[in-house]
């Protein structure tokens, strides 16, 4: 699909500027487990962060968020597409090494991305110790107070002496050892109980003022992405289908798909219970994908020419930065109920 | 709730697991149930809300559990249970779902199969009639193409498409109590919703009583018609769940609605409540949310609150439980 259409221009403010990133995983498949098949886990995808700025990436298992995030901080090897950060072009002016020394993720699994022999103030100033910074103690003590954990309390304890949401936060201070310009953040309060989720969501909203921190902040609750976000980008089967500031999809779902998505929000309140599940049947194989456009399986609107064509990312909010990848939202695609208003 | 009408009656059970490191996980803990009445067990980890589920299926480890308390089921002594009654009792009378199907599930038999067999055990009817049954029990958890389904292995399905199958399994010998214990966490949130409204609608046709423990107040919402809040062992609040959304009563409860983030601006600080929940090592003696508690006094940690019934099958275990509180 179209790349550059999800893009803003290009500008200076922009600390990343991801273009057509590509990922396909050889698999299994076949009956005998013996047929080479791909599983198109990130197909296409374009976006930009300005420094500063909070992106939420959301939509359902599968998608591609993690593998986005993973190709992003440079864990595993895009097959295709451009990454710029600061400035520079990764594989060009720009070496894996300092991708990944400015760009920092945590995970979901607080327990699993720390090393159990190692002290909490030994993991936190692993990453100042390799980086060749003065004093790393010294850094990790400190980022320690940063996050809320006092350095004479915890300091010398182990990752399975403390809780879940204290070994987040021991997570996060380990990014920040590295003074990454943006961290990735993939689930990373998802395993926290609600009261401790919050603890950890305002220390991020510190955090982020205190350095200037660029977030790229996944999850699955919509909720905490509304609240951390500046704008959210939704994936489906690999692909971006809509990307707007948040308020704007907050108030408007563009695409039938985010609009499936956000209606599937339990609803709160007693008196007004859903009634309807808003889609059916679970999201096809990656490794098949529909054709066209790849919600078409499952979209309400969905008639020929959905899939045939490719719906590309456009601007539906009259240059406000509100982008959807979907057929009724292009007056020529042929669609017949295109350019209806109150649609989605 | 006890009674004619009731259907589960736990009075003042308390649970320890004996070992190198005592767990008081449940501490006079007092519920009921009635009749056809959809109940949401609501608590953060660690809280309790499986071990009350286990303990109402006789799952616990007998040999490192101390059980203290009554439990009741349509009358019946649970703890008093044994032998063949006990197999008859699960699964017949009371049955439930898990948050992984894939573990409840056998992956070397089909479905079709496994659920025709969970008939058979409880009900004296041919291989032929209980495969019929297994075939309407798909259809109503509205598996598409059920009859192609009846000869899938687990492995064959998705994750949504497992949980209805184990919906299915727990249904097929119409239990009278279905346990949920968070079945829907695991899944994506357009199948969740899927599932939540399924329950819903199976538990009117069918009429049973459906106790479904969850860590989201959303999910309580869409499933139940009535909250139960746990913390630490104990249920600190009870009520409707128009009650417990609209108009909480504990500083946990309107802790825990305020950390929902369900319409906090952007940008605002959220009023988290602070610490973490305690160690059940000893048994508390105080109010367990004390030391998290915004409005704790010195009275809150000499010793444990008095539990009030503002209200018909409503009550706060809290000092601050008559004082109107503004809603969280
Ligand atoms: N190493 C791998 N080998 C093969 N397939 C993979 C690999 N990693 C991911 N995939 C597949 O790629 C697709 C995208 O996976 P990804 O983990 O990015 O999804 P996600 O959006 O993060 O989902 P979730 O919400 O469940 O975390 C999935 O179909 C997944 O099974
Ligand atoms: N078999 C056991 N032996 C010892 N301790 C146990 C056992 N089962 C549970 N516990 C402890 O009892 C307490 C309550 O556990 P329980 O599983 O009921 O929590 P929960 O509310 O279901 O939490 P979650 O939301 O994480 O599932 C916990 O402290 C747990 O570690
Ligand atoms: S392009 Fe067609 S199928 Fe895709 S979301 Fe739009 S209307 Fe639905
Ligand atoms: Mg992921
Ligand atoms: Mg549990």
């Amino acid at each position: 699909m179209s790349a550059t259409e999800t893009l803003r221009p290009d500008s200076p403010a922009q600390i990343l500027r991801v273009t057509g990133l590509q990922k396909h995983f050889p698999v299994r498949g076949g009956i005998l487990g013996r047929q080479k098949a791909r599983v198109q886990a990130v197909d296409g995808v374009s976006f930009a962060v300005e420094e500063g700025e909070t992106l939420g990436i959301v939509g359902e298992s599968g998608c591609g968020k993690s593998t986005t995030a993973r190709l992003l901080v440079g864990l595993i090897d895009r097959d295709r597409g451009d990454v710029r950060f600061d400035g520079r072009t990764l594989g060009k002016d720009l070496t894996l090494r300092d991708l990944r020394r400015g760009m920092q993720m945590v995970f979901q699994d607080s327990y699993a991305s720390l090393n159990p022999r190692l002290t909490i103030e030994e993991s936190i100033a692993f990453g100042a110790r390799i980086q060749g910074l003065s004093d790393p103690v010294g850094r990790a003590r400190d980022l320690m107070d940063r996050v809320g954990l006092d350095p004479a309390r915890f300091a010398q304890r182990y990752p399975h002496e403390v809780s879940g949401g204290q070994r987040q936060r021991i997570n996060i201070a380990r990014a920040l050892a590295m003074s990454p310009k943006i961290v990735v953040l993939d689930e990373a309060v998802s395993a926290l109980d609600k009261s401790v989720e919050a603890q950890v969501l305002n220390l991020l909203a510190d955090l982020r003022a205190e350095f200037g921190l660029t977030y790229i902040f996944i999850s699955h609750d919509l909720n905490v992405v509304r609240y951390i976000s500046d704008r959210i980008l939704v994936m489906y089967l690999g692909e971006v289908v809509e990307l707007a500031p948040v308020d704007l999809i907050w108030s408007r779902q563009a695409h039938p798909y985010t609009r499936s998505l956000f209606s599937a929000m339990p609803s709160m309140d007693p008196d007004n219970r859903t009634e309807e599940p808003p889609l059916t049947g679970d999201p096809p194989n990656p490794i098949n994908p529909p054709s066209g456009c790849r919600f078409h399986t499952r979209c309400k609107f969905a008639e020929a020419v959905c899939a045939r064509d490719v719906p590309v990312m456009r601007d539906i909010s009259g240059g406000q930065g509100h982008l959807a990848a979907c057929h009724l939202h292009d007056t020529a695609s042929g669609h017949s109920r295109a350019g209806e208003e109150g649609l989605t | 709730m006890s009674g004619p009408g009731s259907l589960v009656d736990i009075r003042n059970l308390s649970i320890r697991f004996r070992g190198a490191r005592d767990v008081h996980a449940i501490n006079d803990l007092t519920l009921g149930l009635a009749q056809g009445e959809t109940l949401a067990l609501l608590g953060e980890s660690g809280s309790g809300k499986s071990v009350t589920l286990k303990a109402l299926l006789r799952l616990l480890p007998p040999r490192r559990t101390d059980i203290e308390g009554t439990m009741k089921v349509n009358g019946a002594d649970v703890m008093s249970i044994t032998g063949r009654a006990l197999q008859t009792y699960r699964g017949g009378e009371v049955s439930m779902v898990f948050q992984e199907p894939g573990l409840a599930l056998d992956p070397v038999y089909t479905v079709g199969r496994q659920i025709a067999e969970a008939v058979q055990r409880k009900k004296r009817v041919s291989r032929d009639e209980a495969m019929s049954t297994a075939l309407d029990m798909l259809r109503r958890v509205r598996i598409p193409s059920p009859e192609r389904r009846l000869s899938n292995y687990p492995h064959e399905l998705s994750g949504g498409m497992l949980q209805r199958v184990m919906i299915a399994l727990a249904l097929a010998c119409r239990p009278r109590l279905l346990l949920a214990d968070e079945p829907t966490t695991a899944l994506d949130a357009t199948v969740q919703i899927q599932i939540l409204l399924l329950l819903r609608a199976l538990q009117k046709e069918f009429g049973m009583g459906v106790i479904f423990v969850t860590h989201d107040i959303g999910v309580a919402v869409e499933v139940s018609e009535r909250i139960a809040v746990m913390y630490a062992g104990q249920i600190v609040e009870e009520g409707t769940t128009h009650e417990i959304i609209k108009s909480p009563r504990h500083p946990y409860t309107r802790g825990l609605l305020a950390a929902n983030l369900h319409d906090v601006a952007r940008g605002t600080r959220l009023d988290a409540i602070p610490g973490a929940p305690p160690p059940l090592d000893v048994k508390p003696d105080a109010c367990p949310f004390a030391p998290r508690c915004p409005l704790a006094e010195a009275r809150c940690r000499a010793a444990l609150p008095p539990v009030h019934q503002i209200g018909p099958r409503r009550r706060v275990a809290c000092i601050h439980a008559d004082a109107p509180m503004e809603a969280a």
